[in-house]
């Protein structure tokens, strides 16, 4: 990043950005009890100044500038330094933007949706502290850094899933994610330590220079890019660490929107364009990244399908979107891939706040075969939803559309993958489109105390609702396909972060303007198909999901998410479980405790043994004592 | 060899002198019962000991062992004075200084 000049002046606004949040989470942490509804707003405005001062840099920096300091030198030995520091490039200013201003809109809305629970004041804590830490990930100049956010979101999205700790199902569905996690961040840890070891350096100056010094293919690039991408199976959900994600819907609503759909989740994504130089050297892994995303999106569609619970509906959908800009990624469609971490940002974000205030009108229902006909009752919610789910479903003009069609694009050369992602975005308009009109057209199938119970959420949380539902229809404008001769701006920003990458590269798949028509024509054909068969079954024929015990055959397969938690169950579970039981037998009871014991009956029978020896009788001591004396003499003189 | 040495008795007969009176306090430490008799013979101990010090200092010609000597008083006399309260103690209690009545303390 050389060519960039420092804008020194910039510093100190940089440094804030994480502080308000973190000084939101000890106010929260350490005066919570008093500050009560008021704590919900000091937290939502430090994040809402987060987010003023990251448009500040934006402004200020553009995408001609980068800002790269050291805080401090962490640890120092031999000829390797590991520094605190941070670097704000065209890639960490879209995701601050993402992050402070998604946040912002997503704290706002927890004001209204958390206002009756207890724990109120903790809830806002623990979303500042995990705004600090995003913001780190996403802003540290080295992989270290990035490695402190990554463990940090992860810490705040347990805490966070099992917010409601006194359900033992959520605790457990807390525990699954820190563990698949684990997984995930054991690969990143051995990523890094091969860097650490090979290139000397941590921080991505050193790291991305030694990589370009280095031959296509190489070996050591491909471990540490396989490995990498390992933590990013972990955090961003990708087959075969995908099944905590479904799980963590137990925490509230407004942490599935910000944790678990716009922001966290793309930590993986965002690592990858981070290192694309690396990725880019090596083709291999590239390859695995496509096939993993393909394979992700397809399979999490499959599942959306039967899902019941609007929330694991949406789920599902996260799993398949993040499938999609790994393929996109893996393709070597970077911008294309980070496009649609943004775009989704907002439709995710606002289709999980939306599946919340039709929660929270139906009073904790959370079964869409018990909802319908919701549209006239919560009219802003169902218009924000629809949007929404125009947008994920790939309608002209919405925001996934632009997205989503840049990276069918990308995969236009690669005949397969372009079809099974095609397939994929089918699925996601059709399961999207069935989760709408059941929730909320045909006739009301709650009970009557639901009904009466039925209204329209706080301005809080129809503010945010709004807002994302306007984001979600322009942003897509930052991204316009060439055939609409219109500037293309996010690839245009992201220009100089992926530079080297596209040199690297070679030759690229550009697809000529007629084929993009025709490309859009498919997508959008294909889409308003979906539509329409979800229509016709669920508002023509106003068919209704069939109970659980009614669910036969393939379909039965597919509502049970393939087995795969079982299988997982019986591959990884149960014989860990058996091996600690064997553990306990044979190690604990047998070798341990038996040593324990043994020590402490010698103990005691020596002490039993000894005590005889004191007769009382002071003359026998002065006996023994003068014995001794007489033996020690004679030691002495033999020796 | 000083003048003080050339006139006296050879140093064996200090060696034998305090042997004997080191076994006197030992075998008198071992065979009476009357506690009193024995701090006395721990005491004999400790001089023939201190006799052998001095008359080693002296044919050495240097003053460590007499220094050490002192010592030894210092703290003889010290532990004579808490033996000896102790058994006024013992003596009030029990009405005896026979060691065979002390035999309270066994395992």
């Amino acid at each position: 990043m050389e060519q960039f000049i420092k804008p020194i002046h910039l510093i100190s606004p940089t440094l804030l950005i994480p502080l308000f949040p973190l000084l939101g989470f000890l106010l929260l942490s350490f005066f919570g009890k008093n500050l009560k509804q008021a704590g919900a707003w000091i937290s939502s405005l430090m994040v809402l100044v987060s987010f003023v001062i990251s448009i500040y840099l934006f402004k200020e920096l553009g995408n001609k500038q980068s800002l790269d300091f050291d805080v401090f030198t962490w640890m120092r030995w031999e000829n390797v330094s590991l520094n605190f520091g941070f670097l704000i490039d065209p890639l960490s200013l879209i995701m601050l933007l993402v992050i402070t201003g998604i946040g912002f809109l997503i704290h706002l809305y927890s004001i209204g949706y958390m206002s009756h629970d207890e724990g109120l004041t903790r809830f806002f804590a623990y979303l500042n502290l995990f705004i600090f830490f995003m913001l780190l990930l996403v802003m540290g100049n080295s992989y270290l850094v990035m490695f402190i956010g990554w463990e940090g979101v992860g810490l705040c999205s347990y805490l966070l899933i099992g917010f409601w700790f006194k359900k033992d199902a959520y605790n457990d569905a807390a525990k699954k994610a820190f563990v698949m996690n684990r997984i995930g961040d054991l690969g990143f840890l051995l990523g890094m330590f091969f860097m650490l070891f090979y290139m000397g350096g941590l921080d991505y100056a050193t790291v991305l220079s030694s990589a370009e010094g280095m031959e296509k293919g190489a070996p050591l690039l491909v471990a540490i890019t396989l490995l990498l991408f390992v933590g990013a199976m972990g955090k961003s959900a990708q087959i075969p660490l995908y099944t905590w994600l479904p799980d963590a819907m137990a925490g509230p609503t407004p942490v599935s929107a910000l944790i678990h759909a716009a922001t966290m989740v793309t930590a993986g994504i965002y690592m990858i364009v981070r290192s694309n130089i690396l990725y880019t050297l090596a083709p291999f892994t590239l390859e695995i990244v496509m096939w993993v995303g393909v394979a992700t999106s397809l399979f999490a569609a499959i599942i959306g399908i039967k899902q019941n619970d609007i929330k694991k509906v949406l789920a599902y959908s996260t799993v398949s979107q993040l499938g999609l800009m790994f393929a996109a990624l893996g393709l070597g469609a970077y911008t294309s891939g980070m496009f649609h971490v943004v775009t989704h940002a907002f439709f995710k974000a606002l289709l999980f706040l939306g599946a919340g205030s039709v929660i929270h009108a139906m009073g904790g229902e959370q079964d869409i075969r018990r909802m319908g006909g919701l549209w006239k009752y919560i009219r802003v919610t169902a218009i924000t939803f629809l949007i929404a789910t125009l947008a994920i479903s790939g309608i002209f003009p919405f925001a996934g559309f632009f997205s989503k069609d840049e990276i069918l694009a990308a995969a236009f050369h690669h005949k397969l993958v372009w079809v099974l992602l095609s397939v994929s975005s089918m699925i996601t308009a059709f399961y999207m489109f069935r989760l709408f009109f059941l929730t909320f057209f045909t006739n009301f199938r709650g009970t009557e105390e639901e009904k009466h119970h039925l209204h329209e959420s706080p301005w809080t949380m129809t503010l945010p609702l709004s807002l994302l539902a306007i984001c979600s229809v322009v942003a897509g404008f930052l991204g316009m396909p060439a055939v609409f001769h219109m500037p293309h701006w996010f690839n245009t920003f992201l220009g100089p972060v992926v530079e080297t990458s596209k040199g690297l590269m070679g030759e690229v798949h550009h697809v000529d303007h007629s084929t993009e028509w025709l490309l859009m024509g498919i997508a959008t054909a294909l889409a308003i198909t979906s539509i329409i068969i979800a229509y016709v079954f669920y508002i023509s024929k106003k068919q209704v999901p069939e109970s659980d015990e009614e669910t036969t055959g393939f379909a039965k397969v597919v509502y049970n998410k393939f087995y795969i938690d079982e299988i997982y169950d019986k591959i990884f579970v149960k014989p860990i479980g058996v091996l600690s039981d064997l553990l306990h037998v044979v190690v604990d009871k047998l070798i341990v405790d038996l040593l324990v014991n043994a020590s402490a009956w010698f103990v005691g029978f020596t002490g039993r043994t000894m005590r005889l020896v004191q007769t009382g009788n002071t003359g026998f001591y002065i006996f023994a004592m003068v014995i001794g004396m007489m033996v020690l003499l004679l030691i002495q003189l033999v020796l | 060899m000083n003048e003080v040495v050339s006139t006296a008795a050879p140093q064996s007969w200090y060696l034998v002198l305090s042997t004997l009176l080191f076994s006197i306090g030992v075998i008198g430490v071992l065979l009476r019962r009357n506690a009193i008799i024995i701090l006395m013979c721990i005491e004999i101990m400790l001089n023939s000991v201190n006799l052998l010090m001095v008359s080693f200092s002296a044919y050495a010609g240097n003053t460590d062992g007499q220094v050490f000597v002192f010592f030894t008083m210092v703290v003889a006399a010290a532990e004579v004075a808490v033996g000896l309260a102790l058994l006024v103690s013992i003596y009030r209690n029990l009405g005896s200084t026979d060691i065979d009545v002390l035999s309270k303390l066994k395992g």
